[in-house]
């Protein structure tokens, strides 16, 4: 079982690196760069000389990669030029504060989603799970740019209860955050939830049919011990994975969150690099969320690997 | 185990019968109509809007500005005076344009080079994955939006950039599905006979994995809708004054504690237009037969 | 009867189709059954046993419901018993031991805690006890290293240890009755052999009733007392083991008992025409009355009662005192086939062998194989044309593999394959001229995967007409048709998809498609292992009567001794992908025999209450061959030394024709053999 764990480990890296060099080329082959870029129209003669022998875009392209790499492994993506300052000082609070973000909805909905994809499935074509089943439907389609407007709609403008848009800034200490972000917690656990909740209720409805549950109804047993015993522990068990994709995609797509409540996470500091054309900003952000993304996969597959009987006593 | 001997009535079924068959199985339980019904609806009205449509969608007038729905303007108009019901009608069109053509590149694209994949295998189909997966870790949206500001948002760009990055995903199904089938005894008995790669793939593989290529056909629409409509949203998707249901809400936004309804109608469109293609899309996988593992939505 | 534990009284169950109309899966059923009484509950697939068997425990499949009637245990009706109630009596005085037993295991549970939970449900046993009681149920299911075992998860252990475990959790409520649902299905024939005699040993000590469901005749002789037949959901016949085998009063089970093949002699399995009817089908007369060969008017009319006879049998026909009087039903014998041996050699193996190991990155750059043990290893065949060459072993043995490499699917290791003299085999299917590939034909096992369910019949049929013979249009229609006809199909079968036919039609449409190429080697991989054994019986005549117009040679591959038998000219039998013996039938299926061949021939049921199995080996499995030596050396019973270990052993070829490869010299195999197989006769 150790070479699953060395081999899965070492296929989380060669990902990492692959993204990195897709990253690369791909910032490469678009029109431009770093410097005609952030310059605009000012691009040309001595000025984009200059800025280019600065940011040492005359070296290779390989010789470039490599030490923007080499950088990134130890936390240095370069300097924004924006900013004029290090980038990791300024990603590394909006880095914090969209972890803020994803964990407290993870938090919240993961659990959530568990438990009522669990009791959608055992009331399966009854009310309750009707009711479950399209609220879920409807929060897993509607944009959730939509589903934001409509709770801003609802809790800040007519209800006036929670704030439509984080003003506290973005270095704030955690605690004084957690009271202004209640409604973009809620907007991204509502989607997450959802999505889960989809996932469990299948593969819960799935186990109740198989051949093992059957046997143990022949047996006997009760039907709660049924459930837990039987139905859950082999339900959740390839939920593992479907959940750390989920969870990791709809981090990458958190952007419209923070966008509609004004959050100063990384996704808005993403928009802005982009706007402004900050392509060694937009390098770092990507990486970092791509590297979130596979380390995320990672722990779901390792956690699997340990949870699965099969692949526990698997003889490699 | 012995095999069963259950007979149905014979009755020999042409394509479009069976399509028949299939669009009735779907309508036949009350999620599949109404998802049916929405998405027809949605189509229809993309087609003959323009003809239909009360007002001209950028007419702007100062004195209209945030009127609320009256006779005049059923929808009530918007902060440049605009009607919104005209602008909701037209919202979508793009949209489906845009993303219809591109759900078919994406399942062309993604659907043949993962039927490829799966049947040559070996080391160009491990390079390949390998790559994939690097790609699905990208964060979608900054993928999106990086391209269309560096390059351009015409719909050109969008349609051949939506096509291409949710073509990926749907690599790794087609393989997958082509893994199952290439493992069933009678693409071995085609093998053994000696038919050639070329028409074991056109008549063994296709026909069993168009099934579920179409279904996730589907699904892509519903998610490139989401796609398109955010980047709309962010201001990278139409070039005002193009209506847009993602533009149209980003531009409510600020307005909506006085005037709702400016947000109100294409929020209800836009959703009531996904709600039907993922209902229609649960509905056409069980007439089908398809059992579907729910799978991240990437 | 004098207090029957359980009595099943006019039952009917069935289903509302979404027309709204009501099928019935059991029509009125009677049975009854007490302590000490093993009951075999036999039929082919869709006859309602195993949905019956459910229902004695109360049971009953979604969509399915009780149309009339009651099924008692204890005098008490358990389909008026609620939730509780049930809980308390299955698993405890009712036990289930269902067919697939690795499925019926919870994945994620140990063994040791599946069989705690039973004791813990059913037995009044504290906790401290529980671990001791799960140990005595395990040894006595004669699993060894219990305590170990109980750390296991099901997937880690072998089909038959799985088994074992499932029939320890049954009777860890120590039950009045046993239901079982074809618990041998799947398992290799020797283990099977061991579970049953397991099954016999502990109904004699406990006196616990059993409801043995099988499609299999073999082992229901083996361990009944009485015998019900079930046919489209009818109970047909119920009576004495003995009576019923021997001399059965209805029809269909006349019909039955004459499509099983024997090993003591080639016999020639007749079939039934027809199919049984589907749910609801079956009219107002007689279910059986399509197929039966002494059908009249009035079986057309009248639906038959369940009569009494003169010796304690239930029958449900008409006519059943006609068949009282007609001999025993046993399958006519196989006409011999002379001239064989003088014709030519159509496929020849030399010294083949195969393996699955692909070369890993190191022996690629060093352009060497890879070290292992080969699957198969050393086989050397040869088949002359117009013979039907069968190839036996259990799973493992390589027999399909070695099909696989002549169909040019796997490479060859070592050796050759030689075509008719001259045209060498050796190539893979892309290196083969097209009439090479068009004179071997490959059928395949399950009909359900080896037909594509999006082609018609005619599609089917029309890929290797054009891609052999370039037909289209009306000469494919015709060619399709006239092979239809010689399957025995109508015409009209070329419209339908294979979901539209049963199981042993489909079987029907793959031979159709091996021969629409007119090969001249058609190689056969356990074609009628997934079917019913009246179908299998017409398929096989089917394979005889194409032989004997086209002259074919047939390489028919099964673990089944007993349709080889009634098959083939010649047999080889094979061991991890080794060859134990080879020659004519008759030779093979007497002594001497290899010591593998004396094991499987005596583990083979027959549908015979006189007959016994012979239990030689332990009930273990080889996953691997030996790197050397003999195949069969970690389990012969007649091992004699070190040298099974190290050295092949060389063929002996015996005065029959036949040859067998063992250490042993022959006199004193024959001499050893002839001991053991009196004293089993004589006990």
């Amino acid at each position: 079982m150790v070479r699953l764990i060395v081999r899965r480990l070492a296929l989380g890296i060669l990902t990492i690196v692959l993204v990195s060099g897709i990253i690369f080329v791909g910032v490469e082959a678009l029109p431009g760069d770093t410097c005609t870029a952030y310059l605009g129209r000012a691009a040309q003669g001595t000025r984009l000389d200059n800025c280019r022998r600065d940011f040492g875009l005359e070296r290779p392209a390989l010789t470039r990669y490599a030490v923007w790499a080499l950088g990134a492994v130890h936390g240095d993506f370069g300097v924004s030029l924006k900013r004029k300052t290090p980038i990791s000082e300024i990603v590394g609070i909006r880095f914090r504060n969209t972890v803020i973000l994803g964990v407290t909805a993870s938090l919240v909905g993961v659990p959530l989603a568990i438990l009522l994809g669990i009791f959608a499935a055992l009331w399966r074509d009854r009310p309750p799970d009707l009711w479950v089943s399209t609220a879920a439907i409807c929060a897993m389609t509607i944009p959730e740019f939509v589903t934001s407007t409509v709770l801003i709609l609802i809790f800040s403008i007519w209800l006036g209860w929670l704030p439509g848009i984080v003003t506290t800034p973005p270095d704030a200490p955690l605690f004084e955050f957690l009271s202004d972000i209640i409604l973009p917690i809620i907007a991204l656990a509502l989607v997450m939830t959802a999505h889960i909740l989809r996932m469990v209720r299948t593969s819960v409805i799935d186990v109740m049919a198989s051949d093992y549950v059957q046997m143990a109804q022949l047996k006997g047993v009760p039907y709660w011990r049924i459930v837990f015993r039987h139905v859950l522990p082999n339900a959740l068990l390839p939920t593992i994975n479907l959940v750390a994709l989920t969870i990791a995609w709809l981090l990458g797509g958190t952007v419209v969150i923070e966008v509609v409540f004004n959050y100063p996470g990384l996704g808005r500091l993403m928009i802005q690099a982009i706007f402004f054309r900050d392509l060694a900003m937009v390098q770092a952000i990507a990486l970092i969320l791509a590297t979130l993304y596979v380390g995320l996969n990672l722990f779901a597959d390792l956690l699997t690997l340990v949870a699965n009987p099969r692949l526990r006593t698997m003889k490699t | 185990m012995t095999v069963t001997t259950n007979i149905e009535p014979v009755k020999p079924k042409s394509a479009l019968a069976r399509l028949l068959a299939v669009v009735l199985a779907m309508a036949s339980r009350p999620s599949g109509l109404v998802g049916l019904v929405l998405v027809a609806f949605h189509i229809v009205l993309a087609i003959v809007s323009p003809a239909i449509a009360p007002y001209d969608f950028k007419e702007l007038s100062a004195q209209l500005i945030l009127n609320s729905p009256s006779a005049e303007h059923w929808f009530g108009t918007d902060n440049l005076g605009r009607d919104v019901f005209t602008r909701t009608m037209l919202g979508g069109r793009q949209a489906i344009l845009v993303t219809t053509i591109s759900t078919v590149l994406a399942i062309t694209w993604g659907g043949l080079l993962g039927v490829l994949l799966g049947l040559v295998g070996g080391r160009l189909d491990e390079f390949l994955m390998r790559l994939v997966d690097a790609f699905l870790s990208l964060p979608w949206i900054l993928v999106l939006l990086l391209i269309v500001v560096m390059i351009g948002f015409t719909p050109g760009v969008l349609i051949l950039t939506l096509g291409f990055f949710y073509g990926i995903p749907v690599i790794r199904m087609a393989r997958a599905a082509t893994h199952d089938v290439v493992a069933l005894d009678f693409v071995t008995a085609a093998r053994a006979r000696g038919e050639s790669r070329f028409t074991i793939v056109r008549k063994e593989l296709l026909p069993n994995v168009l099934d579920v290529l179409l279904v996730e056909g589907a699904m892509r629409w519903s998610w490139m809708l989401l796609a398109f409509s955010s980047l709309s949203f962010l201001g990278f998707g139409v070039t005002p004054p193009t209506p847009d249901w993602g533009l149209m809400i980003s531009d409510a936004r600020s307005f909506m504690s006085f005037a709702p309804w400016a947000a109100l109608a294409p929020v209800v469109a836009l959703s009531s237009l996904i709600i039907g293609i993922n209902l229609s899309a649960d509905a056409l996988a069980k007439a089908i037969g398809i059992d579907r593992a729910q799978q991240a939505p990437v | 009867m004098s207090d029957p534990l359980i009595q099943v009284n006019n039952l009917s169950i069935g289903y509302t189709n979404r027309a709204g109309v009501t099928l019935p899966i059991l029509r009125n059923i009677d049975l009854a059954f007490g302590k000490g009484e093993t009951v075999g509950l036999v039929g082919e697939s869709g006859c309602g046993k195993s949905t019956l068997a459910l229902a004695m425990m109360g049971y009953l499949k979604s969509g399915l419901h009780v149309l009339e009637g009651e099924s008692l245990f204890r005098h008490r009706n358990v389909f008026d018993m609620d939730d509780r109630a049930l809980e308390d009596i299955r698993g405890g005085d009712l036990a289930l031991i269902p067919q697939n037993a690795g499925q019926s295991l919870t994945p994620t549970s140990r063994i040791g805690q599946q069989i705690n939970e039973a004791v813990m449900l059913h037995t009044s046993l504290a906790r401290e006890q529980w671990r001791e009681r799960t140990i005595e149920l395990l040894t006595q299911v004669r699993l060894p290293q219990p305590a170990t075992l109980l750390e296991r998860y099901p997937h880690e252990l072998s089909g038959g240890q799985q088994q074992r475990v499932a029939i320890a959790m049954a009777l860890a409520g120590e039950p009045d009755v046993l239901l079982l649902d074809e618990p041998t299905t799947g398992l290799d024939v020797t283990t099977q052999a061991h579970i049953l005699e397991l099954l016999r040993d502990l109904a004699a000590e406990t006196g616990t009733a059993m409801v043995y469901v099988s499609h299999d005749m073999g082992a229901i002789a083996r361990v009944s007392d009485r015998i019900a037949v079930m046919y489209g959901g009818e109970l047909v016949l119920e009576g004495p083991a003995r009576r019923v085998l021997k001399q059965p009063a209805h029809p269909y089970a006349r019909g039955l008992l004459m499509s099983i093949p024997r090993i003591k002699e080639a016999v020639m399995p007749a079939s039934m025409p027809g199919q049984p009817p589907p749910p609801g089908g079956a009219g107002q007369g007689c279910a059986f009355v399509d197929r039966c060969p002494m059908a009249e008017q009035r079986c057309r009319d009248e639906r038959p009662a369940l009569v009494p006879t003169a010796v304690e049998e239930l029958v449900r026909c008409h006519f059943h005192e006609r068949i009282e009087r007609l001999p025993p039903p046993e399958p006519p014998k196989r006409p011999s086939r002379p001239g064989l041996d003088d014709a030519d050699i159509i496929l020849s193996l030399d010294n083949v062998a195969i393996s699955y190991a692909k070369p890993g990155i190191v022996d690629q750059i060093l352009g060497r194989r890879p070290d292992v043990t080969p699957t198969v290893d050393n086989i050397d065949l040869t088949i002359r044309r117009g013979e039907t060459i069968g190839l036996v072993g259990e799973s493992g043995s390589g027999k399909s593999t070695i099909l696989r490499a002549i169909a040019g699917l796997l490479p060859l290791r070592d050796g050759t394959i030689t075509f008719d003299g001259v045209n060498s085999l050796n190539t893979s299917v892309d290196e083969r001229a097209k009439d090479l590939l068009r004179r071997v034909q490959l059928i395949f096992q399950n009909p359900d995967a080896s037909l594509n369910p999006r082609h018609t019949v005619a599609e089917i049929l029309a890929l290797p007409l054009r891609l052999y013979f370039g037909l289209n249009g009306d000469e494919l229609h015709a060619r399709s048709v006239s092979l239809l006809n010689q399957v025995r199909l109508r015409a009209d079968y070329l419209e339908r998809l294979p979901s539209q036919l049963s199981g042993g039609e489909k079987q029907r449409v793959a031979v159709a498609r091996a021969f629409a190429a007119e090969p001249e080697l058609v190689l056969c991989d356990e074609v009628t292992s997934a079917l019913d054994v009246s179908v299998q019986a017409a398929v096989l005549d089917l394979l005889t009567q194409l032989q004997a117009y086209r002259g074919t040679t047939y390489l028919f591959v099964s673990h089944d001794l007993a349709v080889v038998r009634a098959f083939a000219d010649r047999v080889a039998v094979l061991y991890q992908g080794r060859l134990c013996e080879i020659g004519p039938s008759p030779a093979v299926y007497r002594l001497p025999s290899h010591p593998y061949t004396e094991v499987l021939l005596g583990a083979v049921l027959e549908p015979d209450p006189d007959t016994k199995p012979t239990l030689a080996a332990e009930d273990t499995v080889d996953l691997f061959p030996p790197a050397t030596g003999c195949p069969f050396q970690r389990r012969c019973p007649r091992r004699i030394g070190a040298i099974c270990d190290t050295e092949i052993p060389p063929w002996q070829p015996t005065e029959s024709g036949h040859a067998i490869r063992c250490h042993i010299p022959l006199n004193e195999l024959h001499g050893a053999q002839e001991k053991a197989s009196n004293a089993v006769a004589a006990k």
